[in-house]
């Protein structure tokens, strides 16, 4: 593993019964790199990140995080989800706990840490995401828009050095989408890696170091983004980039 | 092209309030309303004045014996003087105080659950409680006198049964429900076995296997109490029926929920008591409510064994040469008796319901 790569995976191949999802996958992330995937639904994309953090299991090559193999061995899985935090795109918050019981839940649970400072990490990152207001309250009391933002500081609390977004504005208003996106923004400015997978183009351009569009379970196409909005090379994504940025 | 101003927010029409309004909505909407309305006003002017002047006006509360009743009315000397019976059996009369004592006791467990929001302190307040009540009712230790569990009977014994059945078949349910829906194979049919031939089989079948085939069992000499048996058997019953319900829960929470819990990192059981559970709890109250309301009046089962609950105290009673004939008022004391227990169960089901709705309050 070259140094400052934080995920390395070589020649992923899964498959749902017979029908194969993901073709010799390659992909080497580097530290602090932002990533994000795009791709018609179908393509692979969601499958791909869920096999980072052992949500999908694989049945061909390997995936190593921070410098441990990705595996069914029940400790290398912990491990790696403690380092590695996702943000799904119907937010999975927790409906029976109030907005700070859902933060506070794993670091008390799993890393052990006293009930008050585990509070106290909950109400940087509420505030960081701009809701430290609602804390008191439960997840289906707040708008689609919230929900997400108090997700990603949920997934926050754990300060993972890696951070894998599913999707995290297609199931959301077009009102609340940009709420969601400046705090993304705003946490790819940090130098976290990210890895997102999106169709929002707008945040590409801005914050990504690299994009990627995969189709029928391979990766396709990957470049900066400028090259690859500006100068795309395969006909599958000319006719991808055409089809969602022609309106 | 134009622009419109927002409109104010305006009262409802007054013509949708009231109650006369209400009568003409709900009662006499329609002509077979109308029909359904005066035949069911009807029925009940047949039958609720006649029992009224039975239970009550005609009826005798005073005296002591059968000769101070008289008249067409109900005889609730019967009652006020098998009352003991009725209550706890054949329990010696100087121990009852400790069956009053856990009596009372329970209010104040209540009182912690109402004002505690300590779970902890709940749950030790709770086997606290359990353990003071199953030394109060058993005795043998601490200078209590030893009451066998063939002198227990009436209410207390239903409760007693009752309790038991649905405190030990929980855990237990929701461990199998687990089972049922565990990735691996052996465990998963285990438990669907045990359930579907618990369900294949009726309680009766099951109360006379605990009392009559399990001893034939053991070896010589050892025996098992009566009411342990019939105990066990309940809660394996009951066990089921639970966790086929808890089942139901669990199915109703979506894929999203078990993915998050392990994304954040919790472990199996971490996810599955913090997370899962509580969820598939708070779907599956108003069945598991019922269930327990089934176990609560199928106690009445126990009589075939042998066993005196509430129920069987009317045939008991009434069977004594002074009171001969009372059943009438036997039955309907024990039905108001079961009746109130069933409504305060699906009352409480009502409002835990209401405690643990987190939707858009």
């Amino acid at each position: 593993m070259k140094d400052n790569n934080i995920i390395e995976i070589k020649n992923l191949n899964k498959w749902y019964g017979d029908f194969h999802v993901l073709k010799d996958i390659n992909l080497e992330v580097k530290k602090g790199e932002i990533i994000v995937i795009c791709g018609p639904s179908g393509s692979g994309k969601s499958t791909l990140i869920r096999c980072i953090n052992y949500l999908e299991q694989f049945q061909e090559g390997s995936i190593v995080v921070d410098g441990i193999e990705v595996t069914n061995d029940v400790k290398k899985i912990k491990a790696i989800r403690e380092d590695v935090a996702m943000v799904f795109q119907h937010f999975n918050l927790f409906p029976h706990l109030t907005i700070r019981d859902n933060l506070t839940l794993a670091p008390v649970w799993v890393k052990k840490k006293p009930k008050n400072e585990a509070i106290e990490t909950a109400m940087k990152y509420l505030k960081r995401v701009g809701i430290e207001d609602q804390a008191d309250k439960y997840p289906n009391q707040l708008s689609g828009g919230q929900q997400q933002r108090v997700a990603i500081a949920r997934s926050l609390c754990k300060n993972p050095n890696v951070m894998l977004f599913d999707e995290p504005t297609s199931a959301l208003d077009p009102e609340m989408v940009s709420e969601v996106l400046d705090v993304m923004i705003e946490l790819a400015r940090e130098g976290r890696t990210m890895i997102c997978v999106t169709h929002e183009m707008g945040f590409a351009k801005k914050v990504a170091d690299r994009v990627i569009f995969m189709d029928a379970g391979q990766i396709i196409e990957e470049n900066p983004p400028k090259q690859f909005f500006e100068h795309p090379e395969s006909d599958r994504l000319k006719l991808f980039l055409d089809q969602i940025l022609s309106h | 092209m134009a622009v419109y101003k927002q409109k104010e927010v305006r009262p409802a029409p007054a013509s949708t309030k009231g109650a006369i309004h209400w009568l003409k909505d709900n009662l006499f909407s329609t002509p077979l309303n109308v029909a359904m309305t005066v035949v069911s006003l009807a029925f009940l002017f047949w039958v609720i004045p006649p029992f009224i002047q039975w239970a009550y006006t005609d009826a005798n509360f005073a005296g002591t014996t059968r000769a101070d009743c008289s008249g067409d009315g109900a005889c609730w000397v019967f009652i006020k003087m098998k009352l003991d019976m009725f209550m706890y059996g054949f329990y010696p009369s100087e121990e009852i105080w400790r069956l009053n004592l856990s009596f009372f006791l329970f209010f104040g467990l209540v009182a912690i659950f109402k004002w505690s929001k300590n779970i902890k302190i709940k749950f030790a307040a709770f086997n606290i409680y359990l353990l003071i009540a199953t030394i109060l009712f058993i005795g043998g230790i601490f200078g209590l006198e030893f009451v066998p569990t063939d002198k227990w009977g009436g209410l207390m014994l239903t409760i007693a049964v009752a309790a038991v059945g649905i405190i030990c078949s929980f855990p237990i349910g929701i461990i199998v429900a687990f089972g049922r829906a565990s990735e691996l194979p052996i465990i998963r049919s285990v438990c669907i076995t045990y359930v579907e031939f618990i369900r294949g089989v009726p309680l009766i079948t099951i109360l006379f296997m605990s009392s009559i085939i399990l001893p034939l069992f053991f070896p010589e000499g050892m025996t098992f109490d009566k009411l342990l048996r019939a105990l066990i058997g309940i809660t394996l019953f009951q066990a089921a029926y639970v966790a086929e319900i808890i089942r139901g829960g669990l199915q109703s929470i979506p894929k999203g929920q078990y993915e998050a819990a392990d994304a954040v990192g919790l472990s199996y059981w971490q996810k599955m008591l913090l997370v899962i559970l509580p969820q598939a709890l708070k779907v599956a109250i108003p069945n598991l409510v019922g269930a327990f309301i089934s176990l609560f009046q199928d106690t009445t089962l126990v009589l075939i064994i042998g066993l005196f609950d509430l129920l069987a105290m009317v045939r008991i009673t009434a069977a004594d040469s002074s009171w001969l004939g009372m059943e009438t008022e036997g039955y309907v004391f024990v039905t108001i008796v079961f009746w109130a227990f069933c409504y305060g169960m699906s009352r409480y089901s009502i409002s835990l319901e209401k405690r643990f709705d987190t939707n858009l309050k």
